[in-house]
């Protein structure tokens, strides 16, 4: 007989009360896991660091012209655009989110799935589509030159073309933000509101109106940090906001003033982002308790059927209709001059080979962060955790411009090559991968993990035979989404590829930049495919909360 | 004559193919305080829902005083009935105070008349300090009470309460429910609330209503319920009731304890079922002829309640004074010498008694 065994059973079952505890681990299993973790965060920090570094030693020169209104210009431009799209935004997505979930609008299931698609365009196919359909000589003036004899529409290139395109792209951040909080929200409330003499209307602005403006906030912070990050758009549609300010910079040599122009901007993300975290916590403090009840009974629109039905599929036309019909328009002319295929075959299996490997890359490394997190929670790993975050407020094209310069000047080894640009989109995206690896783990009971360990299994066994096999829908979400989101990723492709490496996403790019539109249809379609995969994922589940509203 | 201040007529509402509520017929008059009482699923909460106007008849009508509110040609919103609502989970607004809340309905009344309104609201449920605070700054029967001052601020002609009390902890429930009755009472307010707590019902109401399965079984005043239960549903539910199934004789109904020598207006040879309550059964021990065993004694205080096994595996409740004294196990015999008739059924229905 062997008492000891017997000795710490009860200390085990104590511990697993709490979650997120297990026995005090061996120390070769915390040193592996620190350590791998360590590896991570020097990784993380590089670019950052990199790019501080780099400022502080620019000349004075360079810090004389960070003065000049020329930047004062680009930051009015970047913040007008940015507020320009959110407020657009608001004006599209309320409406729509109350349509599509509270009313008898025709079709309102099919609206529902559609208002959010426009999601999967990445910005640069979105804009090389506005473009080719809305420039001068494009499809909607040749359209309407023969019966109307219109020769020039107004110009789309600049602010308009920009707004235009981010709007379109980026509102379903707030339609879907709000969109969740009207399904929250207890039909209660309404009824409460009506049963005290209030008609519809005066109810949505006392009382929905109010419930939604958390996450109007924060959906519309994040509509503001996509048109501040976003490069594709505004460098297609010539529009001098930081990202393309910075990208012409470093193209010029002057990478200095470009690592400065890329500070600012940080800053600016650094100031978004804490605005959106204060509104998140907002949002669940407004949250009352016990939640949707009973389903909502759905207004009844009356003769507004029409035109809320009109406005629908207004946005749906404009959002997903005309660049899909673009996009048709232009791989059939390609397919005929047979130059749409051709080319093709190395671009995608450079697209798959680098996102395959920054998907392994990615999850591999969120996943001792993952696990610190999880089990061993505390102010060390909380900032862990919190560091793989630090992407949010590093656009790619930060990112990218740090690494060449870390790449020049310490790694020429490194220095384009396929593990370079691995490395940023490894940076760029963990934080898709801890969020995936860290739902997966606490779905696992610390009971399973502790009781492998009183039948006598060693943690790694453990973490083989237990925890990776249940782990596997994990990791597997996790390295899809990176896989999907590394496939249609731009400016750090651009900056950072090898020389000679051709992408999906850079042919786009080079052919709509030549403004060979038909050249860039099948890649376009290519990428728009591949990122429709997670969004019909996230579709099929709102589904599923939405079908008790109909009941 | 009183006057009545709602009417339902012959309300159906159908969810899904499913009738929640068929053909409730009810009316309550100035003053009165009616109790809904059912199992859950029963269709209460969607007649209190149909009466509010948060739902629409799909036939019948209701008429809030003389007026029609809610029938085949007719469809007054719930913001113009006149209506006041607790709702079940309280439903207070989030982003507003405690008293932003109770002034929510006030938006007719001036500013200054708001103000003291809502002041004399609050004072009345008790809540004068916590004006300020926001519905999550508040307990369970500090928010139920906002509720009640909220639903009462626009002196709705009918209240109506959803499970008020359904939230709240056994504790609070207790003392939170008479704060209610007693602001109720003094304002002499007329409502309905729905319970599945026949404690509740029994406390609050003037009236019940026993509703089965969309139906209502019976309307009436608690002592007449509980005394002469209409329905076999409503005897069960009303509780501590046990039912002992008969044959009709010529000279009464026999049961498995005997004959009952009570009268039915039924043929010779029907079946029965007899409500039995505790303190309709006698027991003695005995030790020959006995077929019953006693299972266990429920002491309490002044009584004993005995639960004894009949034969056939049926179980009866006794009462017995406290002074007979018996251990689980013995062998007894049991018979019923009421005194009064015994409320007695017929495929679910009561039967009337026939005058000796």
């Amino acid at each position: 007989m062997k008492p000891a065994r017997f000795v710490r059973l009860p200390a085990v079952s104590r511990l697993g009360i709490r979650p997120g505890r297990v026995p005090r681990p061996s120390s070769w299993t915390s040193l592996v896991l620190w350590g791998l973790a360590a590896l991570v965060a020097a990784a993380l920090l590089l670019p950052l660091a990199y790019l501080v570094m780099r400022a502080a030693g620019a000349g004075e020169a360079a810090w004389q012209s960070l003065f000049r209104p020329r930047t004062l210009d680009i930051v009015g431009r970047t913040l007008g655009l940015a507020l320009a799209v959110t407020g657009l935004s608001a004006l599209i997505a309320v409406p729509l989110a109350w349509l599509t979930v509270r009313t008898d609008l025709p079709l309102r299931r099919v609206w529902a799935v559609l208002t959010p698609l426009p999601l999967v365009i990445p910005s640069y196919v979105g804009a090389y589509l506005m473009a080719s359909a809305l420039g001068p000589r494009g499809l909607v003036q040749q359209l309407l030159e023969a019966p109307f004899g219109v020769t020039r529409l107004p110009e789309i290139y600049g602010f308009p073309g920009a707004l235009i395109t981010l709007t379109l792209l980026s509102y379903p951040y707030m339609l879907l933000s709000v969109r969740a909080a009207l399904l929250k929200i207890d039909p209660a409330l309404e009824e409460a509101s009506r049963s005290l003499g209030h008609d519809a209307w005066t109810t949505f602005r006392r009382v929905v109106l109010p419930l939604l403006r958390p996450a109007i906030g924060s959906g519309g912070l994040l509509v503001a940090l996509y048109a501040l990050r976003d490069f594709g758009a505004v460098a297609l549609m010539r529009y001098d906001t930081f990202t393309r300010v910075i990208y012409v910079q470093y193209r010029s040599f002057d990478r200095s003033q470009a690592a400065l122009l890329a500070l600012v901007l940080v800053a600016l993300t650094v100031i978004f982002l804490a605005l959106e975290a204060r509104e998140h916590g907002r949002a669940r403090y407004h949250q009352s308790g016990a939640g949707a009840a009973r389903p909502p009974t759905l207004a009844r629109l009356g003769i507004w059927r029409w035109p809320a039905f009109a406005f629908c599929a207004g946005v749906v036309f404009f959002s997903l209709g005309l660049p899909a019909g673009v996009l048709a328009y232009w791989l059939i002319r390609g397919l005929q001059a047979g130059e749409a295929v051709p080319g093709l075959g190395p671009a995608a299996w450079n697209s798959v080979l680098a996102s395959g490997l920054a998907a392994a890359a990615t999850v591999g490394a969120a996943l001792p962060v993952a696990i610190l997190a999880v089990r061993r929670p505390g102010p060390l790993t909380r900032r862990l955790e919190r560091l793989t975050y630090s992407a949010f407020a590093l656009p790619g094209i930060v990112i990218a411009l740090a690494l060449v310069f870390f790449g020049v000047n310490h790694a020429r080894w490194l220095y384009q090559t396929l593990p370079m640009l691995v490395l940023a989109y490894g940076i760029l995206f963990i934080p898709q991968a801890v969020g995936a690896l860290r739902a997966a783990l606490l779905q696992i009971h610390p009971n399973l993990e502790e009781a492998a360990r009183t039948l006598g299994r060693r943690p790694v066994e453990v973490f083989l035979k237990v925890t990776l096999p249940l782990l596997r829908p994990g990791l597997v979400a996790g390295a899809s989404l990176v896989f999907l989101t590394a496939m249609k990723e731009l400016p750090a492709t651009l900056i950072l590829a090898p020389i000679g490496f051709k992408s999906l996403a850079t042919e786009v790019w080079s052919a709509v930049s030549e403004a060979f539109f038909a050249r860039a249809a099948a890649p376009a379609l290519l990428i728009v495919l591949m990122s429709s995969l997670p969004m019909t994922f996230f579709i099929l589940r709102e589904q599923r909360a939405d079908d008790r509203v109909d009941a | 004559m009183t006057e009545t201040i709602v009417r339902c007529e012959n309300l159906t509402k159908t969810f899904r193919d499913a009738p929640a509520v068929y053909d409730l017929s009810l009316s309550v008059s100035r003053g009165e305080i009616l109790a809904l009482l059912g199992p859950s699923g029963c269709g209460k909460t969607t007649t209190l829902r149909l009466i509010a106007g948060l739902e629409r008849p799909d036939a019948g009508q209701i008429f809030i005083g003389e007026r029609p509110v809610a029938g085949p040609a007719t469809w007054v919103p719930p913001e113009r009935r006149g209506i006041g609502m607790v709702f079940q989970d309280h439903a207070l607004f989030p982003h507003l105070t405690a008293r932003q809340n109770v002034a929510f309905g006030l938006q007719k009344l001036k500013p200054a008349r708001v103000q003291e309104t809502v002041e004399h609201l609050l004072q009345l449920v008790g809540l004068g300090g916590l004006a300020e605070r926001y519905p999550h700054e508040l307990s369970g029967g500090e928010r139920q009470r906002v509720a009640l001052a909220r639903a009462l601020a626009p002196e709705p002609v009918l209240l109506l309460l959803d499970e008020p009390f359904s939230s709240l902890d056994a504790d609070r429930r207790a003392v939170t429910r008479e704060q209610v009755r007693a602001i109720l009472r003094s304002l002499g307010a007329t409502a309905i609330f729905v319970t599945h707590d026949q404690e509740e019902a029994l406390f609050l109401g003037d009236r019940l209503a026993i509703l089965h399965q969309g139906r209502l079984e019976q309307i009436d005043a608690p002592e007449v319920i509980f005394h002469a239960p209409a329905t076999r549903f409503a005897a069960e539910f009303l509780g501590h009731t046990d039912f002992l199934p008969g044959e009709v004789t010529a000279d009464g109904i026999l049961t498995e304890i005997g004959l009952i020598p009570q009268r039915v207006a039924l043929p010779v040879g029907a079946q029965v079922e007899l409500a039995v309550r505790a303190d309709d059964v006698t027991l003695e021990p005995s030790r020959n002829g006995a077929r019953a065993i006693l299972l266990a004694r429920h002491f309490k205080g002044a009584v004993n309640v005995y639960r004894v096994r009949l034969p056939s595996g049926r179980l009866l409740h006794s009462l017995q004074p406290h002074t007979l004294n018996l251990r689980p196990g013995t062998p007894v015999r049991v018979w019923s010498a009421p005194g009064h008739p015994l409320a007695c059924y017929h495929e679910g229905k009561r039967v009337p008694l026939l005058e000796a």
